[in-house]
């Protein structure tokens, strides 16, 4: 199951470079959240800082309080326990390439020290189906390597991997956006299918796919989140001009 | 600025419908000139530009269904191309309003004037007022001015009522005037549809404006109403039932 | 006019093309010569000299002929085996910790200076350090010390595989791309976990290169070993005594007097290169087939 995201009084720094001003809002469990904005307006980073990723960046700063479920994320556990709870899937898929496709989606937990050869054989088995990648794959499991596979495959292949090690949150940084259009329409009805069983925030330079799966939608601006609601009202009737202006495409 | 050609696509499809407006306004007015001064010549205007009037109904359609396709419009751009879709509409049927008119003008070329107890011209005067109003809003995107094109229609619907009465009285009593009394019903019926078509196309200006569905709102209260009247009755029966049992 | 222009200027182009591809055939064929020269001298001298013997004996005294080279094998092959325990680790390991864990500090640019200043100093000068320091000094509790033995020359060896296992580890490490280890973090694995058994698994191809290079260039060296390990004429085993070494022995029979030890010299270069390319395709071999399997 998943659960709900806190987030309060979030600024973040890279460096002197205040990337996040003042975030507050609430993601709900066991839906889809779309985050929407233009390049640099920080809301990779807003991702980041919600399993502690961009923590992997020396220079990077956190202050305020982020709760998932009834955890804060930066007093109550380390990075390494977080980001167990909270999976992320990248722009780009990124397989590992020296593992087959079993390895890959176990690689979470293999890597983690779990070893129970039957436990794992159904843990891959069941979140690859999850990922709606199993028919496709269940012959080649462990004689293909998983950098082998399409575009499209390699992603369904990293959020099977994912969701192998049962997160409670899953971000998805631009999942489809280096994808084409039927690949992005399978990865979209799977987040459709997902939104049930676990909290799913989607970063998307895409408006029209924020639309099509997200029953909330954030519009992000220079490091500030300008307008949070229900994504039919930002898509037809938003409250704010700066989001009206960047949904229409009138930027600038 | 970003997406110009998309803006000019807007302002072309906002100018073609004004034009189709202009043609819709006049053949009312003609229309209406043509009752008053009978004039056979004037209804032979109003029939040729309802042509027009059809002509432009589907080159303004075709144009806002290729720009939702290929533009992905959203919020305000959507409810606008919305909003000209359903407007297109609205003026084609003031068009054939129009075309109603000179028709029983035409008929009523062959009988004799009759003195009715009904006041066209000044109900003429209303409905073409409101589709001004209406229009005026539109070209300028004032949701206020639209608000009072709503309340017009009231006064309009009153008016065509007591025609209603009154022209039946005459059909029934004053039998040799019957034609001309029924021609002039059918005629305030078509101005009391040109109102109507005014008020839905001020009721698309507030939509496109202000997001705002404003459609049926005293017809969906006076319903909402009457469910809750009902659930109270059903409550008030429960208590009863329960007290007694 | 145009026309004609172009025509020309593509007839230009197309001989500059096929110009300067003749030029670097030219260049590979120059470079590659000197190999297949000396590996055909070699074939030449050397092969006549070559029977079971050569594998199987220790050198005779002076004056009897016949005799081989086995101590010699066997030693290279023991000092090689210590000198990889030695530098393949640290390597390694300095290589993890400079792509790593040390990126950007004061402490990693010195590091790499230091490998690479290592990486230039002669050979020979290495030997003579290794030689004050483990020969010439008496360590008490270090039972290696005080005297000649193949351990000194292990350590010279392992010393000198360091700095490019060091470097060639670095360099592969960092092209394995940011994505890869991004994933592993976003698993929740830890750092150490990621780096180990994702980036460095990942580079493991080109870190093995590293090695083997490094392998190829201790494996003829000499001169460190002159005056480390000292070579030995008779068959041993014992790292702490002087040991024999084939590149050692052959220079040694090559400088001496004797016609037959000169035999001897030829047959061991040759049997010298062959065993650095035996050595080096047999790991490429087991390697290869490691990686594919994809085991975790």
């Amino acid at each position: 199951m998943g659960v709900g995201i806190e987030v309060t009084n979030l600024n973040a720094w890279y460096g002197t470079n205040h990337t996040l001003q003042d975030i507050n809002l609430n993601i709900p469990a066991n839906h889809a959240t779309a985050l929407i904005g233009p390049s640099g307006c920080g809301k990779s980073t807003f991702v980041r800082c919600l399993n502690r990723m961009h923590e992997t960046n020396p220079i990077a700063r956190v202050t305020g309080t982020v709760r998932i479920g009834d955890l804060d994320i930066y007093v109550d556990a380390k990075p390494v326990e977080i980001r167990r709870r909270v999976g992320m899937v990248f722009q780009r898929p990124n397989p590992f390439p020296t593992m087959s496709i079993y390895d890959n989606v176990a690689s979470g937990l293999k890597l983690n020290g779990y070893s129970n050869r039957r436990a794992l054989d159904e843990i891959v088995e069941k979140s690859l189906k999850n990922s709606a990648l199993w028919d496709e794959v269940k012959d080649d499991l462990k004689k293909k390597s998983g950098a082998s596979l399409s575009g499209g495959q390699q992603q369904r292949l990293c959020i099977a991997r994912a969701l192998a090690v049962d997160p409670e949150v899953l971000l998805m940084d631009e999942p489809a956006s280096a994808l084409d259009p039927v690949s992005t329409s399978k990865i979209e009805d799977l987040i459709f299918q997902l939104k049930s069983q676990y909290t799913i925030v989607i970063v998307t330079h895409n408006m029209q796919q924020a639309a099509r799966v997200a029953e909330k939608t954030g519009f992000f601006l220079n490091g500030r989140m300008v307008e949070f609601d229900s994504t039919h009202k930002i898509f037809t009737n938003p409250s704010d001009k700066r989001t009206e202006d960047y949904i229409t495409g009138r930027f600038g | 600025m970003t997406r110009i050609r998309f803006q000019q696509s807007l302002d072309e499809l906002k100018e073609n419908l004004l034009v189709m407006a202009g043609l819709a306004e006049q053949a009312i007015q003609r229309a209406i000139e043509a009752y008053r001064v009978r004039d056979l010549s004037i209804c032979d205007l109003v029939t040729r530009s309802e042509n027009s009037i059809n002509r432009l109904e589907r080159d303004i359609d075709q144009a806002a269904l290729d720009l939702l396709a290929m533009e992905q419009p959203m919020a305000i751009d959507l409810r606008f191309i919305l909003s000209v879709i359903k407007i297109n509409a609205d003026l084609e049927r003031v068009g054939d309003a129009a075309k109603a008119i000179s028709d029983r003008v035409r008929n009523m070329e062959q009988m004799a004037v009759a003195d009715l107890p009904v006041d066209i011209p000044r109900m003429a005067t209303l409905a073409t007022e409101m589709v001004r109003k209406s229009l005026q809003a539109f070209i300028e995107g004032d949701a206020d001015l639209a608000r009072t094109v709503l309340t017009m229609d009231d006064a309009v619907d009153a008016m065509n009522r007591a025609a209603y009465k009154a022209l039946t009285k005459v059909m029934e009593e004053q039998s040799h005037i019957a034609p001309q009394a029924l021609n002039a019903l059918m005629i305030s019926r078509a101005l009391e549809r040109v109102a109507d078509h005014a008020t839905n196309i001020a009721g698309d200006v507030i939509f496109w404006v202000q997001g705002a569905d404003v459609r049926h709102h005293k017809s969906l209260a006076k319903q909402m109403e009457r469910e809750a009247k009902q659930l109270e009755r059903e409550k008030e029966k429960e208590k009863e039932g329960n007290v007694a049992g | 006019m145009n026309e004609e222009k172009f025509k020309f200027r593509s007839r230009m182009r197309a001989l500059t093309d096929n110009s300067v591809t003749a030029l670097s055939i030219l260049a590979t064929v120059i470079v590659v010569a000197p190999l297949v020269a000396i590996f055909v001298y070699l074939v030449y001298k050397g092969a006549s000299s070559l029977n079971l013997d050569f594998f199987t004996q220790i050198p005779k005294p002076v004056g009897e002929t016949g005799g081989g080279m086995a101590n010699a094998i066997w030693g290279s092959a023991l000092l090689l085996l210590l000198a990889s325990t030695i530098g393949v680790p640290v390597g390694i390991g300095g290589g993890i910790f400079l792509a790593e864990y040390g990126r950007g500090t004061k402490l990693a640019n010195a590091v790499r200076f230091t490998a690479d200043v290592l990486n230039g100093v002669p050979s020979i000068v290495m030997g003579v350090a290794v030689y004050a320091l483990i020969v010439k000094a008496h360590i008490p509790f270090l039972p290696f010390t005080g005297h000649f033995s193949g351990f000194s020359g292990g350590v010279a060896l392992g010393i000198m595989m360091i700095p490019t296992v060091c470097r060639t580890t670095e360099e592969m490490l960092l092209m394995v791309p940011h994505a890869v280890r991004e994933a592993a973090l976003g698993l929740g694995v830890p750092n150490w976990r990621s780096v180990l058994s994702i980036t460095v698994k990942t580079a493991s191809p080109g870190i093995i290169t590293g090695c083997m290079l490094a392998f190829a260039r201790v494996a003829g060296e000499t001169a460190p070993l002159i005056f480390t390990a000292l070579g030995n004429s008779f068959w041993s085993s014992n790292l702490n005594q002087p040991i024999a070494a084939l590149p050692l022995q052959i220079y040694v029979y090559a400088l001496s007097p004797y016609d037959d030890w000169h035999r001897l010299a030829w047959a061991g270069a040759l049997v010298l290169i062959v065993l650095i390319v035996l050595a080096v395709s047999l790991v490429r071999y087991v390697t290869s087939r490691g990686v594919l399997k994809g085991a975790s």
